[in-house]
């Protein structure tokens, strides 16, 4: 099967305007007789929904939490992005495409990432007409900073809270919306089922998270906005609900998915604790801007990092990489640090940490500029860890925070399923093999409230479809699918936990598919998931009933999927034998040992076809071709 | 490594409906370093694992910004630790030996939903009654065309900082939900994009809060104690004024 990414023919900088011309229209008379389903409430799905309720569809909107406002959205903390050029330092659209598609090392499409620099500037517009309280600068105009990868300041952000800001903002628009007749929210609630009627996504089957039952809806069309899937490693900066059912349904019932080895490893997070940790915290990190990053220089030295003197220590960035030092990419940042722990230099209770150290700068620049610079972020450390960084060196170690790949969509943000929608984070499309900081935030506000408003109408306009109930066989029959799992799960009553599980396959995903990969660790981890998910389906224990709230249950039925997704991984994972973005692939690096990417072999968009649990899934590729700009290899010695 | 062994007595209650009771449990070699809730999931994992139901609580972002989490340890929303969430709550904030009580939030407004989990729609209610600026999606102007000095943005944003937990409703004495109602009017209410709406604002807003069941505020101050994000008592006050201003345009027209 060849796949269409309908990229609309004309000058990159003309497609969208021109597409928007010649999109078939809805009559606003007529969009009453829509529906749509949204499923998921952060910052895509909310956007989405309100922007839909507002041209006058019937809109229905599910989220798990108890509220959309909880979405993870809400923890963004760094900023967003556009090419507002508000500084006069050179910023423009262009500058804005060029370094996210180079960012993402070349693995993303043009057309849709020149799109997203587009519009942008509207999102910032729309965001402070919500009321969302931007930093301002003294003149009362909008602030701005810079963030890594971008050489010119077109960061727009609201303290370290800015994703709670966009989506409360997003919330607000959604509760506006909602307080009229024909948007409807449903929270708690889990997607189970995609329902596929005439080869088009006509509607989901839903468990009611408090009371069990299990709920059909239909619609016209069907909007996956559901996040991403980075907690199939267990630890990881997402929140705890964080998963990938919705998408990983969709993809069983035929839906494409892109890159799904493309995950983002921040390096400065808290570090683990113990065996209970539940979660990793992210903390900014321009704190490499000044900490100098160590381990001792023997295997298992317990001593306290202040009684380890100089000449013991081993600066390794430092050392291996002399011109950028400490500020290395994130990647490599990350890759590095591993490295050390799996060498027994790690650091801390858990040997998963390594020194970041403030001595030498609070020397240089005075205790009161660190203070000035840091005190929020030492002021959390402390928090969590119980430890002052000011007195002795912290502790950080590198976690799984954002995932590049998702379901694979067209430029209307379409899947190859026609009707099913992916927006944000659950789509592949804008970030490529790396997502810069500040860009998520600006994505999945892009998709909601600019892209998918339009491309849905094109979609409606076209469709044609019959009417359908939920009485209908499809109906039925995804329930009963639905309904047989929960049985099946319920009635192993075996003797582990459904997070001890949870914790074995993250650890071997994160062991042989994270920062680094070779093939004799894939071809391991390949053998062993489909081990740990028999084992899974044989020995789980998960008490209570279907029909109350149970939360083991939720949990369950995660990573029951998690154990199906995490082989697809392993599989995109193996077939790219080029180190690219976020991963170094060991059998593919320069003679200075850096990361090789092989645009002649791996200029593609990996779109896996589901084949059955436990078969081989098959590969279609979308070539991706760049006509606007040249391929460039970074460098970082 | 530092250890301390408690016991946790905590409330439990199957549904809604059902009568709930008070449920001691000893748990050994918990590290300080480990937060409530990985406390909590310790508690689940025995209590799973010796054929028992492990206890309902609701969280998710764990890193205090979310809102789904909260429960009142020994009489105090949150815990013991000023300005956090129970996410962020540390071991270390207990000593060895000690008995933890730990209860659901309490208000007429927030119903049961199983253990300690409870129901908080009535907030997303409010917010619908008119807790946001009526824009729709792309007919605004450039985002700099309005200039908002940078005391009004700060302000307003110590006000949007509220995460909606509730622990201000748990924490009055009559589960009043006036702090969460006053920080949303007083954030729309500060900046020049919502003071177009604002009378009308408050005017749903307090309606719908005295709907769901939610008591008055009597100046007792516990919401803005308990409070993870510290919220100022002073936007009730700003509140209240934006509520007179109402009551006076609805009797003189």
């Amino acid at each position: 099967m060849k796949l269409n990414s309908n990229v609309p023919k004309g000058k990159l900088k003309d497609k969208w305007t021109q597409y928007k011309f010649d999109m078939k229209l809805v009559n606003p008379a007529n969009k009453r007789k829509y529906n749509i389903i949204v499923v998921g409430t952060g910052l895509a799905g909310a956007s989405a929904a309100a922007s839909y309720s507002e041209l006058g569809y019937n809109v229905k909107v599910f989220c798990i939490q108890d509220s959309p406002r909880r979405a993870h959205s809400i923890a963004a903390q760094g900023g967003i992005n556009a090419a507002k050029n508000y500084p006069n330092d050179g910023d423009s659209i262009y500058r804005l495409f060029y370094d996210t598609i180079k960012g993402g090392d070349y693995r993303s499409r043009e057309a849709n990432v020149y799109r997203l620099a587009e519009v942008s500037n509207n999102i910032i517009d729309q965001c402070v007409a919500q009321g969302v309280p931007f930093a301002r600068d003294y003149d009362g105009t909008l602030s701005n900073r810079s963030f890594g990868g971008a050489l010119v300041s077109r960061t727009f952000y609201a303290r370290g809270q800015t994703g709670q800001q966009l989506h409360l903002g997003a919330c607000g628009a959604l509760m506006k919306e909602a307080s009229k007749p024909n948007l409807e929210i449903f929270p708690r609630r889990e997607m189970m089922e995609l329902v596929i009627h005439e080869g088009k996504a006509r509607g989901i089957v839903v468990r009611n998270l408090i009371n069990g039952e299990l709920e059909s809806y239909t619609a016209d069309m069907v909007v996956l906005a559901s996040g991403g899937y980075g907690n199939i490693y267990f630890l990881s900066t997402n929140a705890m609900s964080t998963n990938s059912s919705a998408i990983w349904a969709a993809h069983k019932k035929g839906a494409f998915f892109a890159n799904p080895c493309f995950v983002q490893i921040h390096p400065t997070c808290m570090p683990v604790h113990g065996e209970y940790q539940s979660k990793l915290t992210l903390m900014s990190e321009s704190l490499r801007n000044d900490g100098r990053v160590w381990v001792p220089q023997k295997k298992g030295d317990k001593r306290h990092p202040n009684d380890i003197p100089e000449n013991e220590r081993d600066y390794y960035l430092e050392n291996k990489y002399p011109t950028f030092g400490n500020l290395v990419p994130r990647d490599v940042a990350s890759r590095n640090a591993k490295e050390q722990c799996d060498l027994g230099k790690g650091v801390g209770n858990t040997g998963l940490a390594v020194y970041l150290d403030f001595k030498e700068a609070t020397k240089r620049i005075g205790l009161e500029a660190i203070k000035a610079k840091y005190g929020n972020l030492f002021d959390m450390y402390k928090q969590i860890t119980g430890k002052d960084p000011y007195s002795e060196p912290m502790m950080i170690f590198p976690a799984i925070h954002y995932t590049m790949g998702g379901l694979w969509v067209d430029y209307n943000l379409m899947s190859n399923l026609p009707g099913l929608f992916v927006l944000g984070e659950a789509n592949f499309s804008d970030h490529g093999a790396n997502r810069l900081g500040a860009s998520a935030l600006m994505q999945g506000l892009a998709d909601g409230y600019f892209v998918a408003p339009y491309t849905a109408g094109n979609y409606l306009a076209q469709v044609n479809n019959n009417e359908l109930t939920t009485d209908h066989e499809v109906f039925q029959e995804a329930e009963k699918a639905a309904k047989d799992k929960i049985e099946k799960l319920l009635a192993i009553k075996g003797n582990r936990t459904v997070d001890d599980f949870h914790k074995e396959l993250g650890k071997l995903l994160w062991d042989n598919c994270g920062i680094a990969r070779n093939e004799t660790d894939l071809k391991k981890a390949l053998k062993e998931i489909p081990r740990i998910r028999e084992e899974f389906w044989k020995n789980v224990l998960i008490p209570g009933t279907t029909d109350s709230f149970n939360q083991t249950l939720e949990r369950a039925m995660r990573v029951a999927d998690f154990l199906e997704m995490a082989e697809l991984m392993i599989h995109d994972a193996s077939d790219r034998k080029e180190s690219c973005g976020c991963h170094l692939r060991e059998e593919s690096q320069t003679e200075e040992g850096e990361a090789l990417r092989k645009d002649n072999e791996y200029s593609y968009v990996s779109a896996w076809e589901f084949k059955g649990v436990g078969k081989e899934p098959e590969l279609h590729k979308e070539e991706l071709t760049f006509e606007e700009v040249e391929l460039t290899q970074r460098s970082y010695k | 490594m530092k250890t301390i062994n408690i016991t946790v007595k905590v409330w439990r209650q199957e549904n809604a409906v059902a009568k709930g009771h008070f449920e001691d449990y000893k748990l050994t070699e918990i590290d300080t370093d480990m937060s409530f809730l990985e406390m909590l999931d310790v508690l689940n994992e025995g209590l799973t694992l010796s054929g028992e139901l492990p206890l309902a609580f609701d969280s998710d972002c764990r890193e205090g910004i979310c809102g789904m989490c909260g429960a009142v340890v020994n009489g105090e929303p949150h815990g013991p630790v000023k300005a956090v969430t129970i996410c962020q709550l540390h071991m270390r904030s207990f000593t060895d030996g000690q008995t933890l009580v730990i209860e659901s939030w309490r208000s007429k407004a927030f119903p049961v939903i199983k253990d300690i989990v409870v129901d908080r729609s009535a907030f997303d209610r409010i917010m619908m009654a008119g807790g946001y600026i009526s824009v729709k999606t792309g007919t605004t102007t450039d985002a700099n065309a309005n200039l908002i000095t940078s005391d009004i943005a700060e302000e307003a944003m110590d006000a949007a900082q509220c995460i909606g937990c509730g622990a201000c409703v748990a924490a009055c004495p009559n589960a009043s939900a006036m702090l969460f109602v006053g920080a949303k009017v007083s954030h729309l209410s500060l900046l020049p994009q919502g003071k177009i709406e604002c009378v009308e604002r408050v005017r749903k807003m307090v309606t719908q809060m005295d709907k769901e069941g939610f008591g008055s505020c009597s100046n007792e101050y516990e919401c803005s104690v308990s409070c993870p994000k510290e919220i100022n008592i002073s936007h009730i006050a700003r509140m209240n004024r934006k509520m007179i201003k109402a009551t006076i345009k609805s009797v003189v027209g």
